[in-house]
């Protein structure tokens, strides 16, 4: 009884899902399937087989597989130095990784620029120690470089969750038990940590997947993500069916990935950021 | 629970504050306002201040990016904007959608002080000059590093093409702007709607992609000034505002011909303050006014009050008012069909994905 | 030792790596040059005039205004809904879940522009829709934070309380509310964080005359970047920075003293 009554305050939620989420869904939807002319059509969605649009889907999974890889490398490690610090609040680290974002993301990326350029800052001081000019800017690993430096946190914080929950007697146990250190990394933190993993992928992967500024930002415009597809159907064609029918496609592989994680993940948190 | 008041204290107190001001922001809003849309940093602040005073009509200002940004906002219709500045093209694209509607130039008092040859030139997209008024013009060109480039190898389009400058060439991020220098060599009209036309100026461009730095918009001022690359493609307006900053910095426009581009006003027919919107249209053409804009965006004035009382040596900087013999090789943007705007928009995503 | 330093020196690369940018926008917010690119000297005349800028602090507000009220509303709803959820059976709950997932995994622009078709069908654009917008892309950042808290939370206490003869309102502001108060507080601040740094739903959603701060850089990145925006930056940066150190000072004090 008390149950049935807890689940009506979702209902303010409820409706607003309903009204803000699910509507606007509807309305992409009836973009994606129609013509400009209003007739039912799957061309919109058929399209993403042109070789164009398979060209830069392709390289939006590579990069973004690529990116994933790359945080997940650096945070694990990361989170088990964090995570036997012992921090009392563990709130502290999660400002840690959010603050940067109170500086306006659009400035962020804009001073990586400047510190990536030709004369930048970082040529400036290779130039000084007499390594020589490189040219990091405008190239597939600058997004790349973007991307992970964006994304980092939301793998970085799932996964020290996951880290600080085990408890200390676990370890312990397991090496009174005669376990070396890295048998306990392989048996016991990395299952316990498993979903963690998880999430912190789909966190990072799936905005890897759709993004379109950093590409656009540090890849100097040589870069064509799906992302950058869409925005410019939207923006500069003005083709908003055509804009639509690629979203779909788009979310439909967002949901694949997500389907191929959660079979990993057998507690069900896989969703939960922290 | 205490450290949660701390932070929601300062927080709750700055909304408190700031709500206070929409209020009173709200109460005055519809009344006697005039909802502008324009390009970013296209008009002088003080000038909005000063209609205001003059004529007690508040306005709201909204600045885009690019025309095809503007158009997205303007046709979703959810804003009803009384006047709006944006470039030749996509001013005859609203005009052919029955977007726009006639402005009464008889009762303006500053009309005249329009230059004849720039209304004479908006004509290809305005035949009658009546539903248009130009703001300012300029060309597209090269703005190039002189410590790096010479200037007489600037004036032929093919110096984008040369593999010296690898990675020191910025290219428009627009299509129809990078398609210019392409469609130039080849001899082509920027107006083409010829496919094979199209298709050789993108092979023309996908050969240059290696070595071009980056396609940029908004930061090529920027990048140019710190030496970044040699030479960019740009508008002449933007090339003024580097070379500001950079007085290494020169602008040139290829002798094969260019862009003629006038960016020009118009009133939308979902227009609610008519009356309002042409007596800011007459305001512009006011000498002390359009000098005021003209000094602070620093593109070529079609206001001939304003070139008159220039100094000799603004008035005959070619970076700034293109001379006659380069405007003769200029075309102005016409709107293309819906066909080759879809093709355009094809033929840019496959130079991108190469 | 070995391995103590190389853990402090791996350590200290990576918050090098997420705050470098921060330094390098603090560094310009002094640059007597308005050019990002050429440093003119050091100089304080940002800081005092990014508060006389009318239009600067007119974004700043809007942002702020749009930012908290966002916050708290999502706040208040994710908090309720993720009450509700976990009471629901596993089918229900699935589902209502998948549904929360749509916002953060669509694209931004995306959400943005199915928004604004939506909005552009049944109301004016303004304010208020871009605290819609706002509201809608906060709630899942709350829900998810709660949500773990609640799982995490021992059922049998609550209803243990209503038993013994508490009032629901009493049961949960003395079981339930102390277990998910962290959640709910990392909630709020993520949602505060993402409003904050949207640009793409913001630029869609907004109505004439309305900019947020992030919106209005947009549209200064053509001519070059007011300096007083980075001042502003700066200002706000340092404003949560200081929060953040004061808090986690108060609450290691707290705990010295025993009271947690």
């Amino acid at each position: 009884m008390y149950k049935l009554k807890k689940q009506f305050l979702a209902g303010p939620y409820f409706i607003w899902m309903i009204g803000f989420i699910l509507l606007p869904l509807a309305f992409i939807l009836y973009y994606a399937l129609t013509t400009a002319d209003g007739a039912f059509t799957f061309s919109n969605i058929a399209a993403i087989a042109d070789p164009v649009h398979v060209k830069s889907i392709v390289l939006s999974l590579k990069l973004g597989a690529i990116c994933t890889l790359v945080c997940l490398v650096l945070a694990y490690p990361l989170c088990m130095i964090l995570s036997s610090f012992r921090f009392r609040h563990q709130s502290f680290v999660v400002f840690l990784f959010i603050l940067p974002m109170w500086m306006n993301f659009m400035l962020r990326i804009l001073a990586w620029r400047l510190l990536l350029s030709n004369n930048g800052i970082v040529n400036s001081i290779l130039a000084a120690v007499g390594i020589g000019h490189i040219k990091m800017l405008n190239t597939q690993t600058a997004v790349v470089f973007g991307m992970v430096y964006d994304f980092l946190p939301f793998m970085i914080l799932p996964i020290y969750n996951s880290m600080v929950r085990i408890k200390p007697e676990t370890l312990e146990a397991a090496r009174d038990l005669g376990a070396g250190s890295f048998t306990v990394l392989v048996k016991i933190i990395f299952p316990l940590t498993l979903s963690g993993i998880i999430s912190g992928v789909i966190m990072v992967f799936v905005p890897a997947l759709t993004s379109f500024v950093i590409s656009d930002l540090l890849g100097g415009g040589k870069v064509l993500l799906i992302g950058n597809v869409i925005e410019q159907e939207f923006m500069q064609g003005t083709n908003w069916h055509l804009g639509s029918g690629l979203s779909v496609v788009l979310m439909l592989f967002v949901i694949a990935s997500m389907a191929l994680m959660n079979v990993f993940d057998k507690d069900g948190g896989g969703t939960a950021v922290w | 629970m205490k450290k949660f008041y701390m932070l929601s204290l300062p927080l709750a107190a700055a909304l408190f504050l700031g709500g206070c001001r929409g209020t009173a922001d709200a109460a005055d809003a519809d009344s006697n306002t005039l909802v502008v849309l324009n390009y970013g940093k296209y008009l002088e602040p003080s000038v909005i201040e000063q209609f205001e005073e003059e004529t007690g009509i508040k306005i709201k200002l909204e600045e885009y990016e690019s025309p095809e940004e503007m158009y997205t906002k303007f046709t979703a219709g959810s804003i009803s904007y009384d006047v709006v500045c944006t470039s030749d093209y996509m001013v005859e694209r609203l005009i052919s959608e029955g977007e726009v509607s006639p402005i009464d130039f008889s009762g303006f008092s500053n009309y005249q002080n329009l230059n004849p040859d720039i209304l004479e030139a908006s004509r290809i997209f305005d035949p009658e000059n009546q539903y248009s008024m130009p703001y300012f013009y300029g060309t597209l060109g090269i703005l190039y590093n002189t410590t790096m480039v010479s200037q007489e190898e600037t004036q032929s389009w093919n110096i984008l093409w040369d593999d010296t400058y690898r990675d020191s060439i910025i290219m428009q991020n627009s299509v129809r702007d990078t398609f210019v220098p392409a469609l130039r060599l080849l001899g082509y009209d920027i107006n083409t709607e010829d496919d094979r036309e199209l298709t050789d100026a993108l092979a023309l461009l996908i050969e240059q992609k290696p070595i071009v730095y980056a396609y940029y918009v908004d930061e090529t001022a920027d990048e140019m000034a710190a030496g970044n690359a040699a030479m960019a493609l740009v508008y002449s307006g933007e090339a003024a505002y580097a070379m500001e900053l950079n007085d290494d910095l020169s602008y040139s426009v290829p002798k094969e011909g260019s862009n003629l581009w006038i960016d020009s006003w118009f009133i939308p027919k979902r227009c609610t303050h008519r009356e309002n919107a042409e007596k800011f249209l007459d305001f512009l053409c006011r000498e002390d006014v359009a000098m005021a804009n003209f000094e602070y965006v620093c593109y070529a004035s079609p206001n001939q009050k304003v070139v008159d009382a220039l100094d000799e040596e603004v008035k005959n900087d070619p970076t700034i008012f293109p001379p006659d013999e380069i405007l003769e090789n200029c075309t102005v943007y016409k709107q293309l069909g819906i066909d080759t705007t879809e093709r355009y928009s094809y033929l840019w995503k496959t130079l991108k994905s190469e | 030792m070995v391995k103590k330093w190389s853990e402090r020196i791996y350590l200290g690369v990576i918050f090098l790596f997420l705050y470098l940018p921060i330094l390098v926008l603090i560094g310009l917010s002094f640059n007597n040059s308005r050019s990002r690119v050429v440093w003119g000297g050091f100089t304080l005349k940002w800081y005092a005039s990014c508060f006389t800028d009318e239009t600067i602090t007119g974004a700043f507000f809007t942002t702020l205004q749009i930012t908290l009220a966002a916050a708290v509303i999502s706040t208040l709803i994710g908090t309720l809904a993720a009450i509700g959820i976990s009471a629901m059976k596993r089918k229900n709950r699935s589902i209502m879940l998948g549904a929360t997932n749509i916002p953060l995994l669509n694209a931004d622009i995306v959400t943005g522009i199915s928004l604004m078709l939506l909005f552009v069908k049944f109301m004016n654009l303004g304010f208020v829709t871009v605290l819609i917008a706002h509201i809608t892309f906060d709630i899942p950042y709350v829900i998810l934070n709660v949500l773990p808290k609640l799982n995490q939370a021992n059922r049998s206490t609550y209803e243990a309380a209503l038993d013994l003869g508490a009032s629901p309102a009493y049961a949960f502001y003395k079981v339930t509310w102390p277990e998910i108060k962290p959640g709910v507080f990392s909630g709020f601040l993520m949602a505060v964080t993402m409003s904050l740094d949207d640009f793409s739903i913001t630029f869609f959603t907004k109505g004439a005359g309305v900019n947020t701060l992030s919106t209005m850089l947009y549209t200064e990145l053509r001519k070059g970047i007011r300096p007083e925006l980075y001042a502003l930056s700066t200002i706000l940066f340092l404003f949560a920075f200081l929060l953040l150190l004061v808090m986690n000072r108060r609450s290691d004090k707290q705990m010295t003293a025993g009271s947690f």
